[in-house]
């Protein structure tokens, strides 16, 4: 699986990282890091992370 | 004819119903009745990026996910009432839609003032077309805007005026002080001196009686006798449930749908509420049923909701009163607000707090543009926090959330 985070979108809201901590994170400035290509089994989490953007700057890309 | 379920409102609630409907296995029909023209689409945004022309309104409609392809979608189209007993609803284009199962959705709209004089120059913020009206109007030279009730949306929407370079933005409000009902004053203190340094002005403590001028609005006369010269009126003083349709079935309707601890509807397993029209009780607190107009709550709603009426679907002939198996609903609130640049982060319930307020962070006296961390406290135990500052500040909030998450129900 290939998650795209539209950086130009994102304002740090930080939801994604609660939703899915194993794919998202934010670093010391409290800005967003993620891992682009995720195993597969955390499909469930990273959709849910996708769901409570407040910007929707997340995408799965099969 | 297959079975169906018909969700009536098509924003964000609507959407999220139906996209975890088919996450929860329901196969068959799925119709989003909504009165708009649009596709969901996201609302802050209109009140900051959008309306400022950061955001192009094209790009705040949701993407559904590959579920939800085969949804019919009926736009443009409200419903109008319904026959619970039936399974039927409505619709204003005199068409009648039999369900299985039904989600109401239909959200709030704007309360409007009821003040003598011309309608013309007076926005509301809720809709795509609310915010291309107010943006054409506040970006003609020299306008002068008044905002009247100093919430969330009127103090967003005034940040964003003087952003856009809009001189004169007076918020006008009966209460003392901005955001004092969700906040507390400590905040609402704060946030009102951040929001004159930057040039917004505040006429607090007094109402509106009327609007001036022939065709269009010239001035806002306030209870206190003084006028405000005024080009753009913006109103944002609350809102008011979309549940007029429901009608005649005996529901709770007083301030949206009353629902059960599963968001159920009138006692009916066949119908559920999501959004910020369902009036719920939350198990995490004191189990009285709110509304909650947080951005969150229509994607927790809508997989609670769906689960139980696929559950009560697929067990067709298990009565009102069967178990779910379900934990009752139980979700965290969180909300966020962007006024000039500074940020509102919030986790958990700080309405419930409101009596004791205290300083977890920062000093709300020192730096005046300083990051503040504030927790709002019911019986001594901790109800809500509440960030205001940057992102760092921000992200103190959210490491309080998991210990508002871990916290045994709170009584108050």
């Amino acid at each position: 699986m290939k998650v795209v985070v539209d950086m130009t979108k994102c304002q740090d809201h930080g939801q994604c990282v609660f939703a899915a901590p194993d794919v998202f994170r934010m670093d010391d400035g409290g800005h967003l890091a993620h891992i682009s290509d995720p195993d597969d089994a955390l499909r469930d989490e990273v959709e849910e992370a996708a769901d409570v953007c407040p910007l929707q700057a997340i995408r799965i890309e099969d | 004819m297959s079975a169906r379920i018909v969700v009536a409102g098509a924003a964000l609630g609507g959407l999220r119903a139906a996209e975890q409907l088919r996450a929860t296995g329901w196969t068959g029909r799925i119709t989003i009745v909504g009165d708009e023209p649009h596709m969901p689409y996201n609302r802050p945004p209109l009140s900051k990026e959008a309306l400022v022309g950061k955001a192009p309104f094209e790009s705040l409609t949701f993407t559904p996910k590959a579920s939800a392809a085969d949804v019919e979608w009926r736009l443009g189209t409200k419903a109008v009432a319904a026959r619970l007993d039936e399974r039927a609803v409505v619709l204003d284009d005199g068409s009648t839609l039999s369900y299985d199962g039904l989600v109401v959705a239909t959200g709030m709209r704007p309360r409007r003032l009821r003040c003598p004089g011309p309608l013309a120059g007076r926005h509301t913020v809720r809709t795509l077309s609310d915010a291309r009206g107010l943006r054409d109007e506040l970006t003609r030279p020299g306008a002068r805007v008044v905002v009247v009730g100093a919430g969330f949306i009127g103090c967003e929407v005034a940040a964003t005026a003087v952003g856009l370079g809009v001189a004169e933005v007076t918020v006008v409000d009966p209460l003392p002080l901005p955001l004092l009902g969700p906040l507390g004053e400590l905040l609402a203190r704060a946030l009102l001196k951040r929001h004159e340094e930057r040039g917004v002005r505040f006429a607090l403590g007094a109402g509106v009686t009327g609007f001036e001028g022939r065709h269009r609005v010239r001035g806002v006369a306030l209870s206190d006798g003084t006028v405000l010269p005024a080009d753009v009126v913006v109103e944002s003083v609350g809102s008011l449930a979309n549940t007029e349709w429901l009608d005649g079935n005996g529901l709770d309707l007083s301030d949206g749908v009353l629902t059960d601890e599963h968001l159920r509807v009138g006692g009916r397993p066949d119908v559920v509420a999501v959004g910020d029209v369902a009036r719920f009780p939350n198990a995490r607190y004191d189990g009285v049923p709110r509304r909650v107009e947080h951005w969150s709550i229509p994607a927790d709603t809508a997989k609670h909701a769906a689960k139980v009426l696929v559950a009560h679907l697929a067990g067709a002939g298990a009565g009102a009163g069967a178990g779910t198996g379900l934990a009752p609903f139980a979700p965290l609130p969180t909300f966020w607000s962007d006024q000039h640049e500074f940020r509102l982060q919030s986790f958990g319930a700080p309405v419930l707090g409101l009596g004791d307020v205290r300083v977890l962070d920062g000093d709300p006296d020192g730096h005046p543009d300083g990051d503040v961390l504030v927790g709002y406290h019911a019986g001594g135990r901790l109800a809500g926090v509440v960030a205001l500052g940057g992102r760092a500040a921000a992200s103190a909030a959210a490491r309080w959330r998991a210990r508002l998450l871990k916290q045994p129900a709170l009584t108050v």
